[in-house]
């Protein structure tokens, strides 16, 4: 086969970290290239750098057999290399056709030509892009969509997308990995990077796997399997099995009735939403990602306004029954309800990122101290503490959590929230950029925290893991509670199927027995 | 190697030693002064050290001017003190000019009310206490608005200095004396009655004594206390603030309170302390520049004293050797620009470094 993209010898470090070292990596013509690894291995970082994102400190890129020097993304589409991001890079208020020709200097400006490239384009892909459409009124997977074709549009060669199926729904991802059949018939190269093996298994033809910056190997995806996969990204034997165990004495913790909210737009994005949680079960919140959840869990934690009509009753292990709607953040926790919140959010809403493990700690329970001055030494204590139990990588517990790797910026939350001995703890993406290996730490614990009476509340994207790790779970479908599932009998199929389409009210199972 | 290769790229720092941060920071000083002399010589044809030392003498020549010097740096880094924590939390207070003059309106109201109806120390407290109150309330109001219907701080804290520099230009014609002047004239100037008074054997000793105390809360407040922490927590997000379980808009009225009273008492030490008389220029514009002082520190208090200390100096050089060698201001004023362009451009190079296309590379 031919090559399409060598790279020699990459090295690049951000300060004291080697991103990459001394990485080798050959991307063939007409192939689908898996880049697995887990988080911080440098996958992006490589791929950043193949894209002119950032330039490496040492090394070699080759296009088509030639040394190229790509020093900016506008240089990699010279060389027709473009990268889809995690993030994408679209105009809001602009249409699909003006996002697609902003940029390209070199080309007549002329709208109804390059519509017509456009449609030319998804005619032959098999994209379905409506190119007046504006970028405001698109989903999630339209958006991705049309990323795609402007990289086509500007004669990318080699695609590379960034973990292009963690916004997609199950059936989304199918449509997303047949155009990515049709492209690699079309001679196309396309590197996915990824860390969910059950999809490199399934797209790709080879395999190529980071740890830890270095270059690990590469296999063909026909002679390996996910077990061996997993090895070899992790450097070691990992087992891939959740615990879990059935709840005994559920307790009604608690009770969520009629819950309708509107954000600060005035859209409703919550409509009369009702379901119990119990102590000592596992509830999980399955949905597409922005279909309420958010605003379902900081309903709890008294973050969002609820309409008139909704009710929240927290049932508080003494017998007293209280009543959630209309109190501040502060006086659930003042009135001894402990809803420990990981937010989907983690630098932006769980912690403070200018400041260190040890002040982070503190956020919530800095108060209790009497007098007007903090009292560092409780808090200093349980960073040391966990960053010692759940392996947090930092230079010191002083270091801004800015610094730290998403990973282990998801670890300090985590801990600081399972700390809080809650009597329910809400989760949302937990492991959201954390390594196999730590996911299932993470895993472990809430199953862990289960098994001690907690409620515990997890919004997951991954359908597999909800699957494993729940008792029950609630689907969402723009907003409204479409059905409440056994977790232990439905399937991946199913409950992708009901976040897409409303199929009328499902009832709770547990409801229905007692 | 390829010829494309670009000859320098730039990378960002994640972190350095804080003494490489101040070498870097030396460093800049250095390269200014050796540009400005250039400059110097091309423009004036004058000799550098000449006017360097020049600049010196006008901030530190005698024992008069050096105390000059010391006032004005206690001036600025009071009104930075005040605008450190309202910058801090993300609050964009751009109104210290109004609250430096309203704080010394009331103090000048004491003093011209007051003054002869009791004794100087409890004067000077019924002064400061004013001045406290009147900051607090002009930090008070765009502070309300903010916390209930989310009013933009910058144009509001910018329109509360028009409104008192009019109310300033009311009270200066109210109080006008002598009559026709248009001026309050020096206040209470036979009897003294609410000046500083001399401790010392020097006439400034207490704003020194006011500010290092003011100083030394607010770098306490800031690190150790928990509105301190609230403050940060603010600052970086609010959503962050509202999780914690804090209410944001106590903690913005709150700060807004101390940082205008703050600024209020820059406006008494203003009157009382230095000028003992009240015009509608007594801020002059250090409301802004103190702006400068506070961000540049970071808000580290201490690290404020150091660069109201040379905003100071280089104004007071500037108009030293505007005077020395009959240059106008605006030459003196090119060497200021210059000075500050590269201690700003110098936080680039703490923040990034340039890795320049190494030539042993080719093979």
């Amino acid at each position: 086969m031919e090559y399409a993209v060598q790279m020699k010898n990459i090295s690049k470090s951000f300060g004291s970290i080697n991103a990459n070292s001394n990485v080798n990596i050959d991307i063939y013509k007409g192939e689908i290239l898996a880049l697995l690894g887990e988080n911080g291995s440098g996958k992006t970082t490589l791929m950043n750098i193949l894209s002119g994102i950032y330039y490496p400190d040492s090394g070699q890129i080759f296009v088509s057999g030639k040394e190229v020097s790509i020093s900016s993304p506008k240089e990699a589409f010279n060389h027709h290399i473009g990268m889809i991001h995690q993030h994408f890079k679209l105009v809001d208020v602009f249409s699909a056709v003006e996002n697609t020709v902003l940029g390209i200097e070199d080309e007549k400006f002329d709208l109804k030509a390059a519509t017509k490239r456009i449609e030319d384009i998804c005619g032959r892909y098999g994209f379905e892009v409506n190119p007046q459409q504006k970028v405001y009124d698109m989903s999630v997977s339209q958006k991705q969509t049309l990323e795609i074709v402007k990289a086509l549009y500007r004669g990318a060669d080699v695609l590379i997308l960034d973990e292009p199926t963690a916004v997609l729904t199950p059936q989304e991802t199918q449509r997303l990995f047949n155009v990515i059949r049709s492209m690699k018939a079309d001679g196309k190269s396309i590197v996915i990077i990824t860390h969910k093996l059950n999809e490199v298994m399934e797209i790709s033809d080879r395999v190529a796997v980071l740890r830890k910056g270095h270059y690990i190997g590469e296999v063909e995806t026909k002679d390996t399997d996910p077990q061996k996969l997993t090895d070899m990204m992790v450097g070691r034997a990992v087992s891939l099995n959740i615990r879990r165990t059935d709840p005994v004495n559920p307790v009604k913790r608690l009770e969520v009735n009629n819950l309708s909210v509107r954000n600060s737009e005035g859209v409703q994005v919550l409509k009369n939403i009702s379901f119990t949680a119990y102590g000592g079960e596992i509830l999980g919140i399955a949905g597409i990602s922005g279909c309420g959840q958010k605003e379902l869990l900081e309903s709890i934690a008294g973050l969002q306004k609820a309409e008139s009509g909704s009710s929240i009753k927290y049932y508080a292990p003494d017998g007293s029954v209280n009543e959630m709607i209309g109190l501040k953040p502060a006086e659930i926790m003042d009135m001894g309800v402990h809803l420990s919140f990981v937010p989907e959010d983690r630098l932006g809403m769980g912690l403070v990122g200018s400041m260190g493990m040890s002040d982070n700690m503190m956020l919530k329970s800095y108060r209790n101290s009497p007098g007007p001055f903090t009292d560092r030494s409780p808090s200093k204590k349980l960073a040391e503490t966990v960053k010692e139990e759940l392996e947090v990588m930092t230079p010191s517990i002083n270091t801004p959590v800015r610094k730290l790797s998403g990973g282990n910026v998801q670890k300090v939350l985590v801990g600081r929230e399972i700390s809080a001995v809650p009597t329910v703890l809400m989760t949302a993406y937990a492991v959201r950029g954390l390594d196999i290996n730590t996911s299932y730490t993470i895993y472990n614990l809430l199953a862990e925290q289960k098994e001690q009476g907690v409620a515990v509340i997890y919004v997951g994207e991954d359908l597999d893991v909800l699957i494993e790790l729940c008792d029950r779970i609630i689907v969402l479908c723009g907003g409204e509670l479409n059905d409440v599932v056994d977790a232990r009998t439905v399937s991946k199929e199913e409950i992708g199927y009901k976040m897409t389409y409303l199929t009328g009210r499902g009832s709770d199972p547990r409801e229905d027995k007692q | 190697m390829n010829e494309h290769k670009p000859l320098v790229h730039i990378v960002k720092r994640t972190d350095i030693r804080w003494w490489k941060a101040w070498i870097i920071r030396l460093l800049s000083v250095a390269a200014a002064l050796i540009v400005c002399a250039a400059v110097i010589y091309a423009i004036v044809k004058l000799n550098p050290l000449k006017v360097y030392g020049s600049m010196w003498n006008g901030a530190f020549g005698t024992k008069r001017r050096s105390w000059v010097t010391v006032r004005d740096t206690m001036m600025l880094l009071c009104i930075g003190i005040g605008l450190a924590p309202a910058f801090k939390m993300r609050f964009w207070n751009i109104g210290a000019e109004g609250q430096i003059l309203i704080g010394g309106v009331a103090t000048a109201a004491c003093m011209i009310f007051l003054g002869k109806l009791m004794p100087t120390w409890l004067l000077l407290i019924v002064m400061f206490a004013a001045s406290i109150a009147a900051g607090a309330i002009w930090g008070l109001i765009p502070a309300l608005f903010k916390a209930r219907w989310n009013t933009n701080e910058t144009l509001f804290t910018l329109m509360m200095n028009y409104v008192a520099i009019q109310l300033t230009s009311f009270f200066v014609s109210l109080w006008e004396h002598p009559a026709g002047s248009n001026s309050v004239g020096i206040i209470n100037q036979s009897g003294k009655e609410g000046w500083f008074p001399a401790l010392l054997g020097n006439q400034y000793t207490l704003n020194v004594i006011i500010v290092t105390i003011l100083t030394l809360g607010m770098f306490i407040y800031l690190r150790y206390s928990k509105h301190g922490y609230e403050i940060t927590i603010v600052g970086e997000s609010e959503r962050t603030a509202r999780y914690a379980g804090i209410s944001v808009k106590r903690v913005i009225i709150r700060t807004m309170c101390l940082s205008g009273a703050i600024c209020g008492v820059s406006g008494f030490i203003a009157v009382s302390g230095a000028s003992h008389t009240i015009s509608t220029a007594t801020a002059g514009g250090r409301g802004f520049t103190a702006i400068i002082v506070a961000w540049l520190a970071k808000f580290n208090a201490f690290v404020m004293i150091l660069i109201s200390l040379l905003l100071v100096f280089l104004e007071a050089g500037a108009g030293q050797i505007a005077s020395d060698y009959n240059l106008n201001e605006y030459a003196s004023k090119i060497i200021i620009g210059i000075i500050l362009f590269f201690i700003l451009g110098s936080e680039f190079f703490i923040n990034y470094r340039l890795v320049f296309r190494r030539k042993e590379s080719t093979r």
